[in-house]
This record gives C-alpha cells, structure tokens and sequence, in this order.
C-alpha cells in the first residue's frame, strides 16, 4: 500500500488562473422528521474551460442534490449546506447573496433537467418562454426578444423556428422539448452547462440526436459541461472525464478511457461488470451483491464495504482517503492498486 | 437447477401463436354525438411464434405499440382483429372458465414496482391474491407455505410474509411482483419493460433471477423493453417495432451481428456502448426527425420518412415481414441487406 493523500485535488493540475468551477470538500445534510440524512459528505470537483465532466451514479448516490448546490436551487430546508466551497471564477458562490447568486444563475452557469415536460410551463408558448429570460434580465424588447428565441431555436435545430413560437409545450415531442428547455438555457450564453439526466425520457435514436446536439454546441460555444447520469453507455459516447458517487462520495475519478479499461474502485468494477453488452451475447451477469445504503445510517468504514468483495477489516474501521494513482486519477479505496491491477474479467 | 447458457436451450414446441394481430383505438371528435374521424393504430397486423421454453424480445421506440400488444395478449384490451392461440386454446374467443384457465397460465411482470403492488396489503396478501381467484392451485390450508416457498424462489426472506410494499426496496419489490406472477405457475410470462425503472447494480440482480428462474420451472418469456442491450442479454429470439408493426424478426444473431431492416441497423449503432475507445470506430447512423403519429402514419412502408434508402416503391407498397435474400430471417425492408461494420 502507498502513502494516502492529503485532501488531493483530484485530476488535472489547477492552472495558473484557478478552475473555472470548484466544488470543494461539500457536505450537506437533509433534516428531515425522521433524522439526518447524509447526502453529501466530502465532494469534490473541478471543472475547466470548454471540457466536459461526467458525474455518474445511481439513485440517491447525491449526483444531483450536488448540482443543485452549484446551481443555488436546493430547497433549504430540508437541505442544509454543513461545510464546504462553491467556486466559480475564484469567487464562492455560497457565500454570495440571494441578488447576487441570481447574477450568476443562468448567464454565467445553466441547468437543464431530465423532464422537460414538467420543465416548461404548460400554459404559455415555448417562443414566449425562451424570450422571458432575455426581456427579464438583459432588458429586451418584446421584439427583439423574439427575434433572438427563433435564433436560438434554429440554433438547437428545431425545424421552421419562426412558425413553431406560438406553439405549446404539449405541441411539441419529447426530443423536441428538451431542444427547447437547452434554448432557455443557452439565452444568456453561459460558460457552463450542467445537464442532469438529459437523455433518461428519451427514445434511443432521439438519446443520440440530443447528446450530439449538447456536444456540438458545447464545442461551437466553447462551454464546459457537467453531465449528470446513471449510464455508463452515454458517458463513454461524451464525456472527457468522470466523477463516480457512492453514498454521498466521490469514490472514483479519472479520465474516461482509463475508467473504463481498467476501474480502479470495486463500485465502478462492479457497475461494469453488471450491464448487459449490446456488442456481446450473454451468459450469467456479475452483480453487486446487497443494496445501497440508507443515507441515515451509512455503514461505518468505507460505505461500500458490505457489497465489496474486497473488503477487509480495514474498510469496515477506516474511511479511505482518495488515493492518487498517477495520470490524475484518484479512487477511494484502501485497495485501488490491486482493483485497478486486477482486470480479470 | 444448473443453467445451460442460453445459445444451448431447447426450443421446444410452440406455444403462443399470434396472427395478424391489429388493434386501432377510435379518434373520436364532439362531445355528446362522438364521431369517429380516425384510428390510433397501435397494433398493425403482428404475427409471431413463441416456443416453450424460449425468450422473445420485443424492442422498439415508445408508441410502437409493444405495450399495447402485451395487453392484448393478457385480454386487457379486446383487439381490433386478429387471432392468438395458447396451446389449442383460441386466446380471444374464450370466456368465463376457459379465460380463468388461460389466465392462469399466462401472467405478467409489469414495469414500475412503486405503483404495481396495493400498499395497503402485506406481500403474503399481494403473492397470494390469485389463490383466491383460483382456488384449485392450492387448497386453503397450504397457501402461507405456498407463498412462503415463492418469497425464497425470488430470493426474499419468507419471513417478511407480513411486510408491506413500503418496506421493501425497488429492486425487491420488483421480486415480489415476479414472485406473484410465478404464483399460478403459468407456461408464459409477459414482462413489460421489468428491469427498467431499476438501478444498474440492481437490475443485473433481477435480470439473473428472471434467467434461473426460467431454467427451473421452463417458462416462456415475452420481454418488452426499449433497452437493446438488456434484450440482447435475455432473449433467445427478437422482434423490433416500429408503429405498430414487426419490422424485422430472428435470432439473436440474425438480429444483432445480421441485421437487414434499416431501422434496426440505426436503432443498434444508436445505442451507446460503454466503451470510450469504440468512440471513433463506430458508424452511427443519425436518424432525423420523430417518429411519426400512429393515428396517421406514412402510407407503404411505415419507416420511410426517416430512411436514407427510401424509394417511390416504398410509399406505393407495403413491405411485408418476410425472408429476404440478404439473410434468411424475416425483415420488412424492399431493400434489405447487411450493413458491414455495425
């Protein structure tokens, strides 16, 4: 075993300006009438100019409640932010005031979200909808905030822009609502765009349609994206890096191909080894054994121990540390070196 | 209760036969004098085989009609025409007993587990529910046990026979509605879209005891869901839809490594494969557009407003799903072929 890390920063270097977005060692709790529910402990994350992060987890593993956070959107309470930094261009944005969070929201960091349906209001045209934010707060006129929703729409592809503004949200489809909802987003051309889930409703061949949208535009705009997911499918197809969440943690991080060619985390193994391959036939499918932890009662140790088929004692008595493997990449895992070095699969 | 890989089961006789299959739901217009001024046609004349024993995957985009056909084939929608047997037993034409006998040996698994199961009863009360519909499946006095020995089939404790939905998570509750569809002992299951609204560690799980439990008692699946790869992995034999109708229908092979239909062809190089390093090799084919409204869809072949081979044949002439010189295994394309490097 090597040396643990101090609190690393994980991956990449920061450059000399700092990283355009900076979460750093977030915890945050849900009080709820039946006690605290440990959501966040301890997250970590970095993003730089123009690259796309990808936050991979599961139901209730905190990959969104964290995005939330950046966004200022959490509902407090029940959320309650204990400890930690939201950094955007240097500056915490948890410390800002309501006013000027709202400076930041939309124009400088912008969030799409999985349902667009229940995302648009259902009673005002789309054209009206994308145009409100540009009226509301760059001051435009009817006219030209018109004139600006048919370029946005035929900047998101959405067939006969002009014609399509008075339609209704119910009016358009599934993929052609969520070309909406990234219109709304791009209004203020943010430098950052996090999109949770943004594909999970949609059908196979729009899923594709969409995620090659998001990477055109993020390219043409030169934006960085936070992609938000549980498929570990659409994350290979987009993203530069990857964030795992377990229970509230960070458990693996690293750049895409070394994630996948070689886990170095038992979870992220464990997540590769359980999805069916379209490229292969099947035979048996490894699990994970057990079920995710109930965040008011995470298991002592490393929060994975109890479905880890490398768990030791040492994970039921120690929280492992992120461990730096070299390449940027850390997982916290007493035992990433044999994990990542053990690839029989 | 050892499981011979899947590529090694025996087909067995057939079991469920379905023949031109069609179910329109009316387009009504005006309030008290409704008029008819149209046909949702969810269904479109579908025709399949199932054998004992055997998986068939039924995969396609939401509105191809997959959900319909799997409520027309447990007799919750009456169909628009068409025929179904089961054994010697015409699925449609059957009532009162004979339906009861038909239903017992035909079940289903439905997608969402939160909504499927009453919370207001215990799981002994769900799993043993179709005892009292069917009392000739276990006398009284058995039925704790009965329900017992299915809590520990489907890999729950049978000591939580008293617990209710609310206690038990997704990946469980989704075992406790297996373990009610096992109850009767059906030859057939209908599984719609049953791994969908599961996490990834946890649908691996449930896809594992659907497999083992197929071997034990030799059932017969019809697995609906839009996942390719989770078909892929379970199925022996897979039909893709598209509004309404079977575009194409083989093995395993024929479908994934052989495909001939175009819409299966952008449907499989669609689907995001978890490996980075396949970013570049791969040829994806963009489909454009939406998938047309089933209430007006394209004359001739259905796919043919989003197809790169579309001809003037493909708007005059149905394409029927029949074998094709590309490959033996029935496809409705005119210009069926392989596509190398999918």
């Amino acid at each position: 075993m090597s040396q643990h890390a101090v609190r690393p920063t994980p991956a990449s270097p920061t450059p000399p300006g700092g990283h355009l977005l900076e979460v750093r060692d977030l915890h945050i709790e849900f009080r709820t009438g039946e006690g605290v529910a440990k959501v966040i402990n301890g997250v970590s994350y970095h993003l730089d100019p123009g690259e796309t992060l990808a936050v991979l987890g599961e139901s209730g593993s905190g990959k969104s409640v964290t995005a939330q956070a950046i966004m200022g959107i959490l509902d407090t309470p029940p959320a309650h932010i204990s400890s930690g930094q939201i950094r955007y261009q240097g500056r915490d944005l948890l410390g800002l005031s309501e006013e000027q969070r709202r400076q930041v929201r939309g124009k400088e960091i912008a969030m799409i979200f999985q349902d667009a349906l229940s995302a648009l209001n259902p009673v005002f045209p789309v054209g009206w909808q994308i145009g409100e934010t540009l009226r509301q707060r760059l001051g435009m006129s009817r006219a030209d905030a018109r004139r600006r929703a048919v370029e946005l729409m035929d900047l998101v592809q959405i067939p006969g822009a002009a014609k399509r503004l008075g339609d209704y949200p119910h009016q358009f489809s599934g993929g052609m609502r969520q070309r909406v909802m990234i219109a709304m987003a791009l209004a203020m051309e943010p430098k950052v765009l996090i999109a949770d889930e943004p594909t999970t409703a949609l059908d196979v061949t729009v899923q594709a349609q969409i995620m090659d949208l998001l990477a055109d535009l993020r390219r043409d705009l030169n934006m960085a994206m936070i992609l938000i997911t549980h498929d570990l499918g659409v994350v290979a197809d987009v993203a530069d890096r990857i964030a795992v969440m377990y229970a509230g943690r960070i458990v693996e991080h690293a750049d895409v191909r070394s994630l996948y060619r070689a886990p170095a985390h038992p979870y992220t193994k464990g997540l590769l080894e359980s999805i069916p391959r379209l490229d292969q036939r099947g035979g048996k499918l490894s699990t994970i054994r057990g079920l995710p932890p109930n965040l008011m009662r995470i298991p002592s140790g490393c929060p994975f121990h109890p479905r880890c088929p490398y768990a030791q004692q040492v994970c039921v008595d120690v929280v492992p540390h992120d461990l730096v493997l070299g390449d940027g990449r850390t997982s916290a895992c007493h035992f990433a070196q044999e994990v990542r070095d053990d690839r029989a699969r | 209760m050892t499981a011979p890989a899947s590529s090694t089961k025996v087909r067995g006789e057939t079991i469920l036969s379905v023949n031109h299959l069609v179910k329109h739901f009316p387009v009504t217009q005006g309030v008290l004098f409704k008029k008819h001024v149209g046909a949702v046609k969810a269904v479109d004349g579908v025709s399949f085989e199932l054998r004992r024993g055997e998986t068939l995957g039924i995969v396609g985009e939401s509105g191809c009609g997959k959900s319909t056909l799997a409520r027309l084939l447990m007799r919750l929608e009456k169909p628009t025409s068409g025929r179904a047997t089961l054994g010697a037993q015409d699925l449609f034409a059957a009532s009162g007993s004979q339906l009861r006998r038909i239903r017992r040996n035909m079940q289903m698994v439905m997608q969402d587990p939160y909504t499927s199961l009453n919370p207001r009863m215990t799981v002994g009360d769900i799993i043993g529910e179709p005892f009292e519909i069917h009392p000739e499946a276990a006398p009284k006095g058995s039925r704790q046990r009965r329900v017992q020995e299915l809590l520990d089939v489907v890999g729950l404790n049978p000591e939580h026979i008293n617990r209710y939905p609310h206690q038990f998570s997704g990946g469980q509750r989704q075992r406790i509605g297996i373990a009610r569809a096992l109850a009767l002992r059906p030859e057939v299951i209908v599984c719609d879209e049953p791994v969908s609204a599961l996490d990834v560690s946890i649908q691996a799980q449930v896809i594992n005891l659907l497999e083992e439990l197929q071997d034990e008692f030799g059932l017969s699946y019809i697995f609906i869901a839009h996942d390719l790869s989770v078909v892929r992995h379970i199925s022996d034999r897979i039909a893709v839809m598209y509004l309404g109708r079977i575009v194409e229908i083989g093995t395993e092979d024929e479908i994934y490594e052989r495909a001939t239909h175009p819409y299966t062809q952008a449907l499989l190089s669609a689907a995001p494969v978890p490996d980075p390093d396949a970013r570049e090799h791969r040829t994806v084919i963009r489909l454009t557009g939406d998938v047309p409204s089933p209430a007006d869809p394209p004359s001739g072949c259905h796919f043919r407003t989003r197809c790169w081979k579309a001809q003037d044949i493909c708007a005059t002439q149905d394409p029927q799903t029949v074998l094709r010189a590309a490959d033996p295994h029935p496809s409705a394309c005119h210009f069926a072929e392989l596509r190398p490097g999918l």
